[in-house]
This record gives structure tokens, C-alpha cells and sequence, in this order.
């Protein structure tokens, strides 16, 4: 029987790790993914788990630690947002060339600056070719059932890469909802024991592992990562079959809400999911064939299958909530209109920058998008590259 | 995807064969990776005034200079000296010269 309970995101995510009981956790604090190291080493602390645990000195660190406890051979875990990203950014790239599936809570937070503690998705966005899988989540259940899958996925002999458990800041992380928990045994037997098949502890078989790889070889190293990011999709589906034969709670590659007759869509990821569906129910009602695509893997993007989801709408909105700054586009509309490229022609598709730096996202906001859809639909011409909610 | 039998140890060995992550499945492979071709300036080991002191080979940053089971040092491992001059320096009688090479 699920447990039913009250929980933040954070709260939800420690959980999940305490009932996963890694290994290792290294972790540094930054708001708002502070509360997951904190809950986490309070279950250290009481003994309810046997993770060692590493307060680290920097998000640096906090990642260094991670590669060399993974490397070790011991499932590793940690935490961070926005800054503290940031600052593993050098490690974030070897986590993922050394094929180390270590799992990472990442909870979305502007990258400064300007200075702001508040959601958007500024961080992951820029760490989208990392070589990191990227798994969006749009609620605390999701950020809890991610968390718990991604450890099957990383692990996975034909992926063994790092994954990114991605949800918003506050939004998610701090909000407390009604969650569904598995119990503590059913989710130890889900994740299984770690058994690496290469370690730097198996004195029985000595290895170096991260040597210098020069020209020679570097990018046959490359090209293999690239292979275990393609494999990555197969396996992501594999596990949610599982998870959902144990939970019944289906989860895929993105989410499609009301889309087998969409005329207008809507492109995002994470929270705004929840606020699009409501507006979707109202735009229903009055008779509009609105519908929503809702990210949930990123990273690997799944190209032919996003645009099967969309090639029946005639105008498509793709919501960034981060801005590339390159004078063309957010990264998922980047991505989102490169798929389409030479494939289907047709569907009019259109981005929006919105919520910067935490910026309200209402549902009067979602509305206005579906009513340029409509316009743009019935062949109003509208600029590709928007803005949502910024003070013109 | 990964693949251990086959070492990586040749320029021609493809995305799909090579070790994942880079790793290095056996020791002592540092040997293999020739570094004598760095070299600008070189050792020659003058042996009629070597008087075998043995304060050369523990000075040498690259172990290339091989010392036998007698204690003896012998002639230089070309292929791995990267041409410092630290021997030549060491040497008390004058039993390393060191020329440009070319």
C-alpha cells in the first residue's frame, strides 16, 4: 500500500535518496536546493541510512567528490542550483566523459546575473550539452519518481551516465503538495544493489580511470558518449515501464495533454505544465482545441518522437524559461524548431521568453499565448522571437 | 558498449572498441607513449669516463636511464628522454656531454 503524505519537493527528494541510501552524497549548500543536503543529513545524523556523507567546501568540490566516491565505485548523489551548477561546471563535463552515473537533484534557479534567488531555467539550459541526461519534472511527485528512476537509468550498462533531476525552485522545491510515497523496501528492490562492472576499488583489477586522452583518441570517446545519449532513450522507457508496473504512474519521453485533436499547442517544461493544463480546461470548454506538450527529457531530446506529438497542430508555442541571448531563440525552440527542419512543413511554430528570474507565470499569461496562437493560426503575421510577461 | 579485451593501444582502434571513459585496463602503459621526439638537445653517454657513481639515473625526471642488475647504469632510453640536461649537470666527470640535435 502507498504511504500518502504532505511534502515540499526538497522534502519529497531527500526522502527519496534516504530510501535509495546511496553511498556517498556530497553536496554544498545553495538556496533553493539547500533543504536536500540539510534533510539528508539528518537521516545521516539519526542513522537511518548508511551514506557517507561529505560536506564539501564548494559545489567544486561537492562534484569532484562525486566523480572520485563514483569512480570509487560507490552510488553517489547530490544537489545543487543555479550558482552552485555554475561552479562544477568543469567537473559537470568529466562526470559525464568518464561514463559515471552519478544522479543529481537540480533545482532550477536563475544563473546570476542579475543577482536572484528565484526560478527559472537559466542553470540547466546552459548545461544542456553537457553530456548529462535531463530529466524534467513537474510537480513533487514527479520530482520524486524521477529521482528514483534516474538512479535505474544512469546505471544502466548501456548508458553509465550522469542524470539531472530537474524541477523549479520554490515552485516545486518549497510548496508543499500531496504526494504518493513507495515504501521503503519496494523502492530498494526497484533500484537494485550498484554492482559496477569497473571501479577504482576493485583491487582484484586495477584500472586508471580519466587518463589524458589526446587527439589520437578524444574523440572516439566523444562519439561513444554520444552513442550512450542516443541508447539513453530506449532505457529511460524501459524504467518507467517498471515504474509503472510498481507505482502505476506512467511517465514517458514528455507528457501530451490533449493533443490527439490540438489545433494550438504549447511547448514547456516543469511547472508551468500544471498551470498551461488549467487554461487548456477552460480553452476546451469554450470549444478551442488547445493542447500541451510537456517536456520531460531534454536531454536526450527526443527528436522524430516531439514531432509526431506536433505535427497535427497548425500553430505551435514554444515557452523558454531561459533566454540564449543569441538574438534568434530559447534553446528548446532552437531544438524544438530543428527537429522540424526538412521533416514536416506547415505548423507555424513561435517561441516566448518567460518567467525570467522568477517572474509570475499566470494563467491569463498561458491565454494570451493561446489567443496569438489563434491569431497566428488564422494567418496573422507575428514574430518568431517573444517575450511573455516582461514590461514593455 | 564496453569493450575490454581489446586494448587501447593503436591510433586505429574505432568509437565502438574503444575502452569507455578512457579507461585504462593495465599498468605500466606509460612506456608506451614515446616521448623521445620532444627532445631538442640530447645526453651522450661517454662510458671510458663513466665511473659508475650512480648520482645520474635518480636525477633523470623520465627513468631513462636504465640501471642493470649489477647496479650498473647502461646506455639511454632515447625514446622517453626528453632532453633536460639534468645528467649532464649532475655528472662529476664529465662523462655526459650534451648536444643539440639535429
Amino acid at each position: 500500500m502507498a504511504i500518502r503524505d504532505r511534502l515540499s519537493g526538497n522534502e519529497v527528494v531527500a526522502i527519496a535518496m534516504k530510501q535509495i541510501n546511496p553511498d556517498v552524497v556530497a553536496a554544498f549548500p545553495i538556496t533553493p536546493s539547500t533543504e536536500i543536503p540539510q534533510y539528508f543529513s539528518q537521516f545521516v545524523s539519526n542513522g537511518v541510512v548508511n551514506t557517507e556523507f561529505v560536506p564539501v567546501e564548494s559545489e567544486h568540490s561537492a562534484m569532484s567528490a562525486c566523480i572520485g566516491a563514483e569512480a570509487a565505485g560507490a552510488r553517489t548523489m547530490t544537489a545543487t542550483s543555479s550558482n552552485g551548477m555554475s561552479l562544477m561546471w568543469e567537473m559537470l563535463y568529466i562526470a559525464s566523459a568518464m561514463k559515471l552515473p552519478i544522479v543529481m537533484s537540480l533545482v532550477n534557479r536563475a544563473v546570476s546575473g542579475p543577482l536572484n534567488i528565484h526560478n527559472d531555467h537559466s542553470d540547466s539550459m546552459g548545461a544542456r550539452d553537457s553530456g548529462w541526461i535531463q530529466i524534467y519534472g513537474e510537480n513533487n511527485q514527479e520530482a520524486y519518481d524521477n529521482v528514483i528512476q534516474a538512479i535505474r537509468i544512469a546505471e544502466h550498462k548501456d548508458v553509465l551516465l550522469p542524470v539531472m533531476n530537474c524541477y523549479d525552485g520554490f515552485i516545486t522545491s518549497h510548496a508543499v503538495e500531496n504526494v504518493e510515497l513507495i515504501e521503503d523496501e519496494k523502492v530498494k528492490t526497484f533500484v537494485g544493489e550498484y554492482n559496477p562492472e569497473d571501479y577504482l576499488l576493485n583491487t582484484a583489477n586495477p584500472i586508471a580511470m580519466g587518463p589524458l586522452d589526446m587527439p589520437a583518441f578524444q574523440f572516439e570517446h566523444k562519439r561513444q558518449q554520444a552513442e550512450s545519449m542516443k541508447d539513453a532513450k530506449k532505457v529511460i522507457l524501459e524504467v518507467a515501464e517498471d515504474f509503472y508496473k510498481l507505482t502505476g504512474r506512467k511517465y514517458g519521453l514528455f507528457e501530451e495533454y490533449m493533443m490527439e485533436d490540438a489545433e494550438v499547442a504549447v511547448v514547456v517544461l516543469n511547472s508551468t505544465a500544471g498551470t498551461a493544463k488549467f487554461v487548456i480546461n477552460k480553452l476546451r470548454e469554450q470549444g478551442i482545441k488547445a493542447g500541451l506538450v510537456k517536456i520531460r527529457v531534454y536531454r536526450p531530446f527526443p527528436v522524430e518522437e516531439i514531432i509526431n506529438a506536433l505535427s497535427k497542430c497548425k500553430a505551435v508555442a514554444v515557452m523558454d524559461k531561459a533566454d540564449s541571448l543569441n538574438a534568434a531563440g530559447g534553446p528548446v525552440f532552437t531544438d524544438i524548431t530543428s527537429a522540424f527542419y526538412g521533416k514536416i512543413s506547415g505548423v507555424k511554430v513561435i517561441n516566448y521568453i518567460y518567467g525570467l528570474g522568477g517572474r509570475d507565470v499566470k494563467t491569463n499569461d498561458i491565454e494570451k499565448v493561446f489567443n496569438d496562437l489563434l491569431e497566428l493560426k488564422d494567418g496573422k503575421e507575428m514574430p518568431v522571437y517573444n517575450y511573455l510577461g516582461v514590461r514593455e | 558498449m564496453s569493450n575490454r579485451d581489446k586494448y587501447l593501444s593503436t591510433v586505429d582502434v574505432k568509437w565502438k572498441d574503444i575502452t569507455p571513459g578512457g579507461t585504462i585496463y593495465e599498468a605500466g602503459n606509460a612506456k608506451e607513449f614515446k616521448t623521445g621526439d620532444w627532445r631538442s638537445q640530447k645526453p651522450i653517454w661517454i662510458e671510458e669516463k663513466c665511473k659508475q657513481c650512480s648520482l645520474c639515473p635518480p636525477v633523470c625526471p623520465d627513468s631513462s636511464i636504465p640501471v642493470n642488475g649489477d647496479g650498473k647504469r647502461e646506455e639511454f632510453d632515447y625514446d622517453h628522454c626528453k632532453g633536460c640536461g639534468v645528467c649532464a649537470k649532475v655528472c662529476p666527470f664529465d662523462a655526459i656531454d650534451f648536444v643539440n640535435e639535429g
